[in-house]
């Protein structure tokens, strides 16, 4: 039986989502242009002013922010609120460039736990639940987010933050935890080293996972489910929005349910900026309508995505998107062609390799050599020289009918690539451009 | 009458081998026979030792990927064509032998050792056991 934290919304009527959020834009883009005179200047510049916003329909007129405007605006530019009001700030990981800092008020902070409570409920949460939180804690929001969410569903929260990978297995043996919310990466991590302790999936006491904060495969998706013996939930957010619990995915496990009466989803063309009609792959573009310290207007994600609103079996009426193809950022362009990890993993995890590789790229004599190099598995190691290199080729072949151009597999002793225990370090680009 | 080789995964990388040859030092494992089959980027090391399955483990604690294979040991005399007579009876059975190495007998002086991998090794010890060749087991081995 699906279950919902706030039903009266989650499968509300489309009319009267659009309703809300027409309702609610036009608030925001007030309180934008009353307390953010950086978009305020954004807005004039471009010629808009709050009257001209009368619904979602005039969304279009309204300036992008991109990660680049919160860069020039650090630390306080683009605060909706004056410190007296908010009381707390969280921030991004800075691995692209200076730190993202967003702020809240305890207003936001509650609408961000209640849309994580709806993850935890999508995914079968029930306050019966012990529900792992095995994101980091601290400046991450992976960790703060979910922690509220399983709060506010009434979970038994274990605060284990990331890390200390035997402790985290005691405590899902020990309390049985039965929801764990991650990096999914780290989960497939906890798996392999379950697996290795000698655990099957039916003496694992988990049933449900909730992970996100990077890019995973469908078949990263079947892996873990598989060595875990769990059903895998995608959920997506960003610290500039909130943090995790934009979007989430329900019991259909086929794209994420995007919370629309706090965010507006528009996908648009990243090179014209023109707003496609839905269906379209292009970059995933949100307005915060709801978020007072930190309000966002049209705030450029950098992924590149698809929206539907087919109707979805779970009940629930908001427009969902597919997991992201892949982020602008996190593409590659070698020899030319953009390449993006995923990609990668997918043909790792046909061949049956787990999803442990590195990209390596160089730029030798003008030419981009690309690497991946491919942890050697029990089940693919072999005496015979010849067998192993027939492998490696069928991996080269995948990758090439995959990505257009050829990379060379290297195959590399097990635990030599390093895991992180927060975001996989996937890519080392050492070319000097 | 078969010997049990462990074949061990190592990168072609400065010093990979050493952390191999570390381990087995460390846990006082001595290797009677070792061959060594490389590409450029990769290298399986193939040892002989007198306790495989405690040298298994090991291995596997330590991180290691390896199998185990069954292969020949045949004691040749140390002589001209001694090899030959061996081969002959070998590819008399239309076996391929995939890969050889030989290896020293310690104080036993009058034969040469030399390690067989075909592809039916039941097969070839009663090949060579029915033209009077012995192939030797683990046991001879460590007494070796």
């Amino acid at each position: 039986m699906e279950r919902y934290y706030q039903p009266e919304i989650e499968c509300a009527p489309v009319e009267k989502i659009k309703a809300l959020q027409d309702e609610r834009l036009l608030k925001q883009v007030q309180h934008v242009w009353d307390n953010v005179p950086y978009y305020r200047h954004l807005m004039e510049e471009k010629g808009v002013t709050p009257a001209d916003i009368k619904g979602t329909q005039d969304l279009h007129k309204l300036p992008f922010l991109t990660k680049d405007d919160l860069r020039k605006a650090y630390p306080y530019g683009l605060m909706g609120k004056p410190k007296k009001d908010c009381v707390r700030i969280q921030s991004t990981s800075g691995t692209t460039g200076k730190r993202v800092v967003a702020f809240y008020t305890q207003h936001d902070i509650d609408l961000w736990e209640d849309c994580c409570a709806r993850a935890i409920m999508a995914a079968g949460g029930t306050e019966e639940d012990v529900c792992q939180v095995s994101y980091g804690y601290g400046l991450f929001t992976g960790g703060p987010g979910l922690n509220g969410g399983s709060h506010k569903v009434g979970c038994l929260t274990v605060p284990t933050s990331s890390g200390n990978t035997e402790r985290q297995i005691m405590f899902i043996q020990d309390l049985e935890s039965t929801i764990l919310c991650c990096t999914p990466s780290y989960a497939a991590y906890l798996g392999e080293t379950m697996k290795e302790m000698g655990l099957t999936p039916d003496q694992i006491p988990l049933k449900a996972g909730i992970f996100g904060a990077e890019a995973w495969s469908e078949e990263m998706r079947q892996d873990i489910q598989n060595t875990l013996g769990i059903k895998a939930y995608d959920i997506y957010g960003l610290t500039e929005l909130s943090g995790p619990g934009v979007s989430f995915e329900c019991s259909e496990q086929s794209g994420m349910h995007i919370n629309e009466d706090h965010f507006i989803a528009e996908i648009i063309d990243p090179n014209t900026g023109e707003v496609l009609p839905e269906g379209t792959k292009g970059e995933l573009v949100f307005t915060s309508l709801t978020k007072e310290a930190f309000p966002l207007l049209r705030y450029r994600t950098r992924d590149i995505c698809v929206l539907s609103r087919k109707k979805c079996s779970c009940g629930r009426t908001f427009i969902k998107m597919a997991k992201p193809m892949g982020r602008s950022d996190d593409m590659l362009i070698i020899r030319g062609v953009n390449v993006f990890p995923s990609q990668i993993e997918a043909v790792l995890l046909n061949a049956g390799y787990p999803a442990n590789y590195q990209i390596i790229i160089d730029r030798v004599r003008n030419t981009d050599t690309f690497d991946v190099q491919v942890e050697m598995t029990p089940e693919m190691f072999t005496d015979n020289v010849g067998e192993i290199q027939k492998r490696q080729a069928a991996l080269e072949a995948g990758l090439r009918s995959m990505l257009g151009i050829s990379a060379k597999v290297v195959l590399v002793a097990p635990k030599t690539i390093a895991r992180s225990e927060g975001k996989a370090v996937r890519v080392i680009d050492k070319r000097k451009i | 009458m078969t010997l049990n080789q462990i074949s061990v995964f190592v990168e072609n990388n400065p010093g990979k081998l050493m952390q191999l040859t570390d381990v087995l030092a460390k846990h006082q494992i001595n290797m009677r026979a070792l061959s060594l089959a490389e590409t450029s980027e990769f290298g399986i090391v193939r040892i002989i030792v007198d306790d495989t399955k405690g040298a298994s483990n090991v291995l596997t604690q330590e991180g290691f990927i390896h199998s185990i294979t069954q292969v020949l040991g045949v004691a040749i005399p140390d002589e001209p064509g001694g090899l030959n007579e061996v081969l002959n009876i070998l590819s008399g059975t239309g076996m391929n032998v995939e890969y050889m190495y030989a290896f020293l007998g310690g104080k036993e002086t009058r034969h040469a050792y030399m390690i067989f991998h075909v592809q039916n090794p039941a097969a070839a010890v009663a090949a060579l056991a029915a033209k009077g060749i012995d192939c030797i087991d683990q046991e001879s081995l460590t007494a070796l």
